[in-house]
């Protein structure tokens, strides 16, 4: 019997060969932790040992409440950073992004690897042909003293996504059709792994969004198995990997089959994942903020492909447009290309590299009564800021289009 | 802490896919202790539940309970004063965290459970009782590996436990 790559993974980890169902011990190649989830690792970690069980393997930084938005916060950053000095750990502190963005960015992540992180869109790391998965603070501890976790072997599901995007189509609109058609809780304790002609064409950057946004289809992981093109992204980075990881012929798991050829920008409604329509259902709708940024929408790519509506544009009166670049790699590419350029020119605010609003505990927050569209990967409520506010999930390029007609619009009748 | 396996308290009854910011906003998270955390549990769906809960009472959900971050501060927020949460199922995340930390989570189904009814979880048998309906609720038992977690009374523990029978092994074979 065949295995998938979820089981090739675990069995490597694992040190002897598993099936989906088993639960397994296995060994931890990357931790991950942040500023919100840090703190209460770092806590459970010393309940257990002194240190943590590999200081190469450990990578912290802060980008949730950057720059310290609050006393409260500021004492965790500083709590932080203690421990990473004494731990010898690398902390890339307030300086480098987001951290689903710059552990990509950064070449941490290698295709094969079993990666953890104390957030749940950890699992965006599938898009290099890891094995990421976002866990709890508990969890993390555990895994910081011992390098080891215990963990179920996940069945996969294969989103086969055949056919070509057409124009202004993209990544964000495959996953939130995707997610439209199996409902928040359809791909649950799964693997979900992409494949097909539409994957295949894509950028890594495109993959990190598909990967990105498994999670809220209830999804373990996202996984997108390597290929040349992850084999030259990682080569930029002078990192090696195992480019030929992927699931045998006969291996067990559901198949789902999509066309993207038939696909057009789509919009999640508030205030669940799965409420989603084509734009052009929800066209001519108020919107009060724009939010382009986040681990799911803050990449270059994401930048240039709004960019391209904005350039020459103006934010519509009574909107406010905020964008967020994913890491300061990212903001000087679109310093030096121009594209900072054409968001102050049009009247957005440009913000430091950080999640900005997409958790409504830092700043962009929305008042009572007010619609926000964000690229970004939650619509709950309260999520962005009042309860009593609604948000909106979309592309960067229907963001920016929104943004100049100052209601909900199509970006491929700009 | 090892808590107690037998629990009676009334029902907080939410619906389906009650995501995590929904049990704690994304503005507390700064907050790193259970007793902070739990002032402002539901406090945008459920403003009056952190002000009129009762230790043991017993939050009710359905499908996909927990959805969302993977925030630990979420069981956290419960834990203080929830007895158990029960729900037709849980998300990953929130579920292996409520695990770790203790907090009785339990798949069953809860469709028939109406708010404000007086339930009985007997964690070690195993047994639900909706006493108001005076009715029985089958619970889906737990892997072995995962009660093993729950009656080490969290993840912690259970890691500790097995650290010290390790070396407890470990010394044997050495004075062999």
């Amino acid at each position: 019997m065949g295995q998938t790559i979820a089981e090739k993974i675990f069995s490597n980890s694992a040190g002897r060969v598993v099936t989906a169902g088993e639960f397994v011990e296995a060994a931890i190649d990357v931790a991950m932790i942040h500023d919100i989830t840090g703190p209460l690792a770092v806590k459970t970690l010393h309940e257990i040992t002194d240190h943590v069980w590999d200081r190469t393997k450990v990578i912290m930084l802060f980008d949730h409440q950057v720059p310290a938005d609050s006393i409260d916060a500021a004492v965790n950053h500083i709590e932080l950073r203690k421990f990473a000095k004494r731990e010898g750990i690398l902390n890339y502190d307030v300086q480098e992004g987001v951290c689903h963005q710059v552990m990509i960015e950064k070449g941490h992540v290698l295709p094969g690897e079993l990666v953890i992180g104390a957030d749940s869109h950890t699992c965006t790391y599938g898009a290099v042909g890891a094995f990421a998965t976002g866990v709890g603070s508990t969890d993390m501890g555990v895994a910081l003293a011992s390098g080891r976790l215990w963990f179920k072997v996940p069945d996969t599901i294969a989103f086969d996504i055949e056919g070509k995007l057409s124009r202004r189509v993209y990544a964000k609109d495959v996953i939130l059709t995707i997610i439209g058609d199996v409902s928040v809780n359809g791909a649950t304790y799964k693997a979900c792994e992409f494949g097909g002609e539409a994957v295949a064409h894509m950028d890594i950057a495109s993959r990190m969004t598909l990967c990105n946004m498994a999670i809220e289809m209830g999804g373990k992981t996202g996984i997108v198995a390597p290929d040349k093109v992850t084999a030259s992204f990682l080569e930029e980075r002078s990192v090696d990997g195992d480019f030929t990881l992927r699931s045998d012929e006969d291996a067990t798991k559901v198949l789902r089959r999509y066309n993207a050829s038939d696909m057009v920008p789509v919009i999640a409604k508030p205030h669940q994942v799965d409420n989603v329509v084509p734009v052009t259902d929800v066209e001519g709708y108020h919107i009060d903020q724009v939010f382009i940024g986040s681990c799911t929408n803050g990449r270059y790519e994401d930048l240039k492909a709004a960019a391209e509506l904005l350039k020459g544009e103006t934010v519509a009166q009574g909107v406010r447009m905020i964008v967020i670049p994913a890491s300061r790699t990212v903001f000087q590419r679109a310093l030096k290309t121009g594209l900072i350029d054409i968001f102050t020119d049009s009247g957005a605010l440009v913000e430091a590299p950080c999640c900005g609003p997409c958790m409504g505990g830092s700043f962009g927050i929305l008042g009572p009564g007010e619609i926000g569209l964000s690229t970004s990967n939650r619509n709950f409520v309260g999520r962005q800021g009042s309860p009593m506010a609604a948000v909106y999930l979309c592309s960067p390029a229907t963001a920016a289009a929104s943004a100049i007609y100052g209601v909900i619009a199509d970006p491929r009748t700009h | 802490m090892a808590r107690s396996k037998d629990i009676t308290g009334r029902v907080w009854k939410f619906g389906d896919n009650v995501d995590t910011d929904a049990i704690i906003p994304g503005k507390y998270l700064v907050l790193n202790s259970s007793t902070d955390l739990a002032k402002h549990a539901f406090e945008n769906v459920r403003p009056n539940f952190s002000s009129q809960v009762v230790k043991g009472d017993i939050v009710v959900g359905g499908e996909n309970f927990g959805c969302g971050s993977s925030r630990e501060h979420a069981p956290l927020a419960l834990k203080d004063n929830v007895g158990a949460v029960l729900a037709r199922s849980f998300a990953r995340i929130f579920f292996r965290n409520a695990i770790d930390i203790g907090l009785p989570v339990v798949e069953c189904d809860t469709t028939e459970i109406e708010d404000g009814d007086i339930i009985h979880v007997d964690l070690k048998r195993g047994k639900i009782f909706n006493k108001t309906q005076n009715k029985e609720i089958p619970m889906t038992p737990f892997p072995q590996f995962i009660k093993n977690i729950i009656d080490a009374g969290g993840l912690v523990q259970y890691v500790k436990n097995n650290a010290q029978l390790e070396s407890q092994e470990l010394r044997e074979l050495e004075t062999d």
